[in-house]
């Protein structure tokens, strides 16, 4: 083919940052799914922004929104039954919600990528892994089939798997949990996106290999200036990694500061009550703090503040009242009684 | 992989000799003598009853009797039927018109049955999808026999778009049509269940999502990432099917009025014709074991999660 070589230059991108490197605003999304058993409610007037450079840690239990949140944004919610009835999506300035299916499409891949929790289930039993790395330059660039492998041994070197050139043939079930992910990196930042999401991406990995995926997140994220997306329930994971943190519970944002204010100095009770029940071995022996319940059904989440059946501070106000996010000395708290739990 | 296909050889040969054996005593148990009805109105001489069962050893008792037919099967001799034919030019002539058959019926359920299944899994719930699953349910809940008399008098005889029966050994690719039809119709509703079924679930697979989340256009998702997937169960079935078409279809042959394998074998049975059919059917089995272990060497090659190493 003698257009491929042009037909595989980096195309320019109509998506430029804006001046301050801001790349991502999210403003006042809600998400619902309409089930038979009712209408879910998993976000509920969520904002944040990620800006060049910047890694921002989305952290919450299992349920609170932060996959939804994920994959709103990414456009890869099934909807129905997913529904968006309000907010923005600004990638660059443009919101992605009301872009047309082919833009949004492009969009994927070359301007914002994600990574995913199980990456064995994420990749396609039956190709070889180059071919599915490849696929990202034959799909977005028109690359012929062995240029886009020679891209693929390139990536897979990148994130230093080994052999890559021998291994560019193999299928996921040959490599290792951790090789995988590495795989999936390297097929998500194929492209050279401006902003990566990574959903839960050391989860299913062991702990030695979960900080050797991190620390290549970081590296990547560094060398291409990328914002970062991590999302995650482990605190511990992200503590070096994160320079912002947003707590999220039933759809909200409950909590936002910067990551060393978030462990030091918690200024919500549900932040505290993550971070008391991180394992730690200087308390070997003692029992193991954890945040009484259960996160809310999202069909019927609570009056007031969310989280008040689950709060030991909890008072009458709580349970009538809903606190809006403020500030709070250097950083958010959606709670009525943030300066209490920030001194306490 | 060539170690494994050998070893697939191997495991074959019980396997026939099982089946042959097994067919070979059933029918010598049939009651009936084969040589009554074969003399006109009266019954056959003494001479001849003896001459004949001289010559068709069966005089010997069972085990004797399966030990010269082995003996000369191996020697690739299929031997001759009481009507002094050998069984390979018989079978040679059927087996053309069986096959060809078979072929069309496969081809029917392939491209209708696939197509039928990817339109209703991609379009889950619309009209489309209620459409293929309730004409599949009618077609599986009808016996065959009624289908192929219905669609011989519609499209045959009322019509007359087809020929109504096919009796010629080289009949026609376009007179095959609509006996190729009524043989598949039953397995072209498993096809497209099936198809549908596997497509619905594979859709809602993480690797699915990650198809997406690479910006593939929504055709690259489902055609390629979804449906190589989702059609790995299928092949398994339209082999295996394949393997038993090529078995002859003894009902839709009948209907049609084809010279295929299946009524031949009828024929035997009927005739006490020993010979033809322990030959027809042990010719039979060895082909649709040829067929699976083909279909077995496709599955890996769909999925290379399989390995035959």
């Amino acid at each position: 083919m003698s257009t491929s070589t042009t037909k595989s230059a980096i195309p320019e991108s109509n998506y430029k940052a804006g001046a301050d490197g801001l790349l991502l605003e999210v403003e006042d999304l809600f998400v619902e799914f309409h089930t038979p058993e009712g209408v879910a409610r998993a976000i509920n007037g969520v904002s944040f922004d990620l800006r060049q450079g910047e890694t921002l840690a989305i952290l919450g239990e299992s349920g609170s929104g932060k996959s939804v949140t994920a994959q709103a944004i990414m456009g890869i919610l099934d909807m129905p039954p997913a529904v968006i009835p309000s907010g923005a999506i600004r990638y660059c300035g443009q919101d992605l919600l009301t872009m047309n299916q082919e833009q949004r499409r492009k969009s994927r891949g070359p301007e914002i990528s994600m990574i995913f929790q199980d990456a064995l289930s994420s990749l396609n039993p039956t190709f070889p892994v180059g071919w599915q790395i490849g696929e990202m330059f034959r799909q977005h660039r028109g690359m012929n089939r062995s240029d886009a492998y020679a891209q693929a041994v390139r990536l897979m070197e990148r994130v230093a798997i080994p052999g890559a050139k021998d291994r560019v043939k193999n299928y996921p079930h040959q490599f290792s949990g951790g090789m995988r992910q590495r795989i999936m990196i390297a097929m998500a930042i194929a492209l050279d996106p401006a902003v990566l999401i990574a959903d839960e991406p050391t989860t299913a990995l062991d702990v030695t290999v979960q900080a050797q995926i991190m620390a290549l997140l970081a590296e990547l994220q560094e060398e291409r200036q990328m914002g970062l997306i991590l999302i995650t329930h482990d605190l511990g994971v992200v503590a070096d990694v994160a320079d912002r943190a947003a707590v999220m519970y039933a759809g909200r944002i409950v909590a936002r500061a910067g990551i060393e204010d978030l462990y030091a100095h918690p200024a919500h009770p549900y932040t505290r009550g993550l971070l008391e029940s991180i394992p730690r071995l200087d308390q070997k022996g003692q029992t193991l703090a954890a945040i009484g319940g259960l996160p809310p059904n999202l069909t019927r989440i609570p009056s007031g503040c969310t989280f008040h059946p689950r709060c030991r501070m909890a008072q009458d106000i709580c349970r009538t009242e809903e606190p809006a996010l403020r500030t709070v000395g250097n950083q958010q708290s959606a709670c009525h009684f943030a300066e209490e739990v920030l001194n306490g | 992989m060539g170690k494994y296909i050998v070893r697939r050889l191997l495991q074959m040969i019980p396997v026939v000799l099982g089946a042959t054996f097994i067919i070979f005593a059933m029918v010598f148990a049939l009651p009936g003598d084969p040589t009554s009805g074969k003399c006109g109105e009266r019954p056959c001489s003494a001479e001849y009853v003896a001459k004949f069962r001289e010559e068709h050893n069966l005089n010997d008792p069972l085990l004797i009797q399966y030990g010269k037919y082995l003996g000369k099967f191996a020697q690739g001799d299929l031997g001759t039927n009481y009507y002094g034919i050998p069984v390979k030019e018989d079978l040679a002539k059927r087996y053309t018109i069986t096959g060809r058959l078979a072929i069309m019926a496969i081809a029917f359920e392939t491209f209708i049955g696939i197509l039928a299944g990817v339109l209703a899994g991609v379009r889950k719930g619309r009209f489309v999808d209620n459409l293929v699953t309730v004409s599949t349910l009618f077609v599986i809940s009808i016996p065959v026999f009624v289908i192929g008399v219905f669609l011989q008098y519609l499209f045959g005889i009322k019509w007359g778009i087809f020929p109504a029966t096919v009796p010629s050994l080289e009949a026609s690719t376009f007179s095959l049509i609509l006996p190729a039809f009524v043989l598949g119709s039953l397995s072209v509703a498993y096809v497209a269940r099936l198809t549908r079924t596997n497509l619905v679930e594979n859709l809602r697979a993480d690797y699915v999502r990650t198809a997406v989340a690479k910006g593939l256009t929504k055709r690259r998702a489902v055609g390629v990432h979804t449906l190589r997937n989702s059609l790995i169960p299928v092949v398994t079935f339209i082999g295996a099917d394949f393997g038993a078409l090529l078995g002859g279809a003894i009902v839709t042959e009948r209907i049609f009025n084809i010279q295929g394998v299946g009524g031949y074998i009828w024929k035997g049975i009927n005739s006490r014709d020993g010979i033809a059919v322990v030959s027809t059917v042990t010719v039979l089995v060895i082909v649709y074991l040829l067929v699976n272990l083909l279909v077995d060497l496709l599955y890996g090659v769909l999925d290379p999660r399989i390995s035959h190493e």
